[in-house]
């Protein structure tokens, strides 16, 4: 009955005001039924705000967030079928996990045995059935997490909230957790909409990410719609490392521009709608999509000097200055030493970039 | 060593000063609760340990009137402190939860502010209260200006375990389809568990001992233990009064004691 493109909530030009602050301006996306979604912003962006929109503990000064096509704007938090996973866990420290996890059930109406069974289920689910009876102050960090997790699970919501569920974990937990929440939003089949600032756990997990900076929406899209071809500089510049390079558009050919950089350098790129001849624009390249050599591999390899050399593990990031131009990074592999070579310091060699990696930005 | 040179936090000297005072305050307790074992008619000549005026506090000539008043400092104690702490934790509820209305600073000033007022003035307003309205004085009016004055102190705890608490929880509840009355009885109450507890027993002990008020309103006949205990030691002191004060203190310093644990062992979460 509910097909994949079904919208889950819908957002529709929301604008919430705190004073004369505005923490949201004219918010509007649209959330599909069964995804995984992402909101990704630089803190104090609005994201909180707007996930407490649409559980219903903010009044929206403006506009109108609708569930499965109705307007919710007049139910409160405890009749919408929306639960929340709380940054901060907000596990009711007098009652046992068990307890925790029956609260939603029960109060949805169910009697005790359908709630007590139901969150048997859940602790199996998170692998926490031995802990049933502990209180949430004698679980660590990563299992309140999980029991957060079970008790906004288990009363089967239509839609998941998640706010920065795992910002209080270690590197190597909130790894696990990322799959492991992923694993569960696919077996349940329930819409997610989750909280992060951290771009690579949003690139992970998320089917969609909405990214957003001073309450506004700037990029809707895939992982890779984002990563590749990001609409703008801010986006370009809060999702992974880029090369923002000032440059002239010089004319366009065929759907290609032909752009000016500093120093005499030429790079031509794919054209973009609303740019055109003459204008002052960023382009971005990721610096993995550059390579040095010490020959021109094309025409419009750039003469450079190395400046520096940074080992990051499994890459080698290098720093070149652009002859009278900017300076540029690249990333090459540890392992990939082939036309992808590390040179020392003060070599003189010529930056290239693979086919479409430079793209024009507004802005 | 080196570093108790730098201590900023010893001041020498002050050590004396604070033994003086706790010498001071509790000096008189002392003398009482030991004279309170002496097996002496006399108040002051020593002649030897013995529990006799703790016998005579339950067999002795004055024990029948001393148990009455006792049982009525208990019965009024009991209905004042649970009356008072339903109401201040209700007050607290509004005053912490109920968000910033115009009123509410005023209302905070205002519900500790009894705690200021000498306790002779409210005596003294209580009993010409009761005048104007024509009310009979006797146990009930006790009662009423017990419950009255034992607000402020019932309500402080609670409003400060209150504040302690997040309003994390309640929206938790709340997401999980609690409803807001739901919301108060299975979670904020338990949560402020400890705050009223401390609550009520505070207010228990200020109802039990209290004198000045009591003896304004109190009808004639009716008396609570100070004013009985009063009113015996205005014919002289007898040792019989230092058994019963000496239990009195007991009993005091046991709820106030009970009320401290209580606060303080659920904070931790
Ligand atoms: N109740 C409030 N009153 C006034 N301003 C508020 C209130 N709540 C949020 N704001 C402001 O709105 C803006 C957005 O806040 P929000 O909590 O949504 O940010 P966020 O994106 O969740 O940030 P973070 O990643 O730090 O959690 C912030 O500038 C914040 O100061
Ligand atoms: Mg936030």
């Amino acid at each position: 009955m509910t097909d994949q493109h079904q919208a889950a909530i819908d957002v529709r030009n929301v604008v919430k005001k705190f004073g004369n602050f505005t923490a949201l301006e004219n918010v509007s996306l649209t959330i599909r039924d069964n995804e995984f979604f992402t909101l990704l912003g630089p803190s104090g962006c609005g994201k909180t705000t707007l996930l407490r929109s649409i559980a219903g503990f903010e009044q929206v000064t403006d506009g109108e967030i609708q569930l499965f096509g109705d307007d919710i704007a007049d139910l409160p938090p405890n009749k919408r079928p929306i639960n929340t996973v709380f940054q901060n866990y907000a596990l009711f420290p007098h009652m046992s996990i068990l307890e925790n996890i029956m609260f939603g059930v029960e109060m949805r109406g169910n009697d005790k045995a359908v709630a007590r069974t139901r969150a048997g289920e859940m602790l199996e689910l998170v692998q926490l059935s031995q802990f049933a009876q502990r209180k949430p102050s004698q679980l660590s960090g990563g299992q309140q997490q999980r029991v957060a997790l079970a008790r906004a699970l288990a009363p089967q919501p239509r839609v998941l909230l998640l706010d920065e569920p795992l910002s209080a974990l270690d590197l190597k937990l909130r790894k696990a957790m990322q799959l492991e929440l992923k694993a569960m939003q696919r077996e349940t089949g329930i819409t997610f909409i989750f909280v992060t600032h951290d771009q690579e756990e949003a690139l992970t997990m998320s089917d969609r990410i909405a990214v957003m900076s001073d309450g506004k929406v700037q990029q809707l899209g895939g992982a890779r719609d984002i990563y590749e071809t990001p609409d703008n500089v801010f986006v370009a510049d809060f999702i992974g490392e880029t090369n923002l390079l000032k440059i002239t558009v010089d004319q366009i050919i065929d759907g290609r521009a032909h752009c000016q950089l500093g120093g005499g350098h030429k790079l031509t790129c794919n054209e973009v709608q609303g740019i055109g001849v003459g204008t002052q624009v960023h382009l971005s390249v990721r610096p993995e999509r550059l390579f040095l050599s010490t020959q021109p591999f094309e025409e419009e390899s750039m003469a450079a000097t190395v400046i520096e050399n940074i080992y990051v593990g499994t890459d080698v990031q290098s720093i070149v200055q652009l002859n009278d131009g900017p300076k540029m990074t690249i990333r090459t592999q540890n392992s990939e030493l082939g036309n992808k070579a590390v040179f020392d310091l003060g070599t003189n060699v010529f930056v290239s970039m693979e086919a479409g990696a430079a793209r024009l930005l507004h802005g | 060593m080196a570093t108790k040179n730098f201590d900023l936090r010893s001041y020498k000297g002050f050590r004396f000063l604070t033994i003086l005072c706790l010498v001071i305050l509790y000096a008189p307790l002392v003398i009482v609760t030991i004279y309170s074992f002496n097996d002496s008619k006399s108040i002051t000549i020593w002649e030897g340990f013995s529990f006799r005026w703790y016998i005579d506090m339950f067999s002795g000539p004055e024990s029948a009137k001393f148990k009455l008043a006792a049982w009525n400092s208990f019965v009024i104690a009991i209905a004042a402190a649970t009356i008072a702490t339903t109401i201040a934790t209700l007050s607290a509820t509004s005053l912490v939860r109920g968000g910033m209305f115009r009123t509410r600073t005023l209302s905070l000033g205002l519900i500790s502010l009894p705690l200021m007022v000498p306790e002779i003035v409210t005596a003294v307003a209580t009993l010409i209260f009761f005048n104007t309205i024509g009310f009979d004085r006797g146990l009930l009016t006790i009662v009423i200006a017990h419950i009255v004055f034992c607000i402020p102190f019932a309500y402080l705890p609670i409003a400060a375990r209150m504040q302690g608490i997040e309003d994390s929880y309640e929206q938790a509840a709340q997401d999980l389809y609690a409803s807001k009355f739901q919301t108060f009885t299975k979670i904020l109450m338990p949560l402020m568990m400890p705050g009223i507890i401390s609550g009520f027993l505070l207010a228990f002990i200020v109802s039990l001992d209290d004198f000045i008020i009591t003896n304004f309103v109190k009808g004639a006949g009716v008396e609570t233990l100070p004013t009985a205990i009063f009113g015996s030691v205005k014919q002289g002191i007898k040792p019989n009064i230092m058994a019963i004060s000496t239990a009195l203190l007991a009993v005091s310093v046991m709820f106030v004691t009970l009320s401290y644990f209580v606060s303080k062992s659920e904070q931790k979460d």
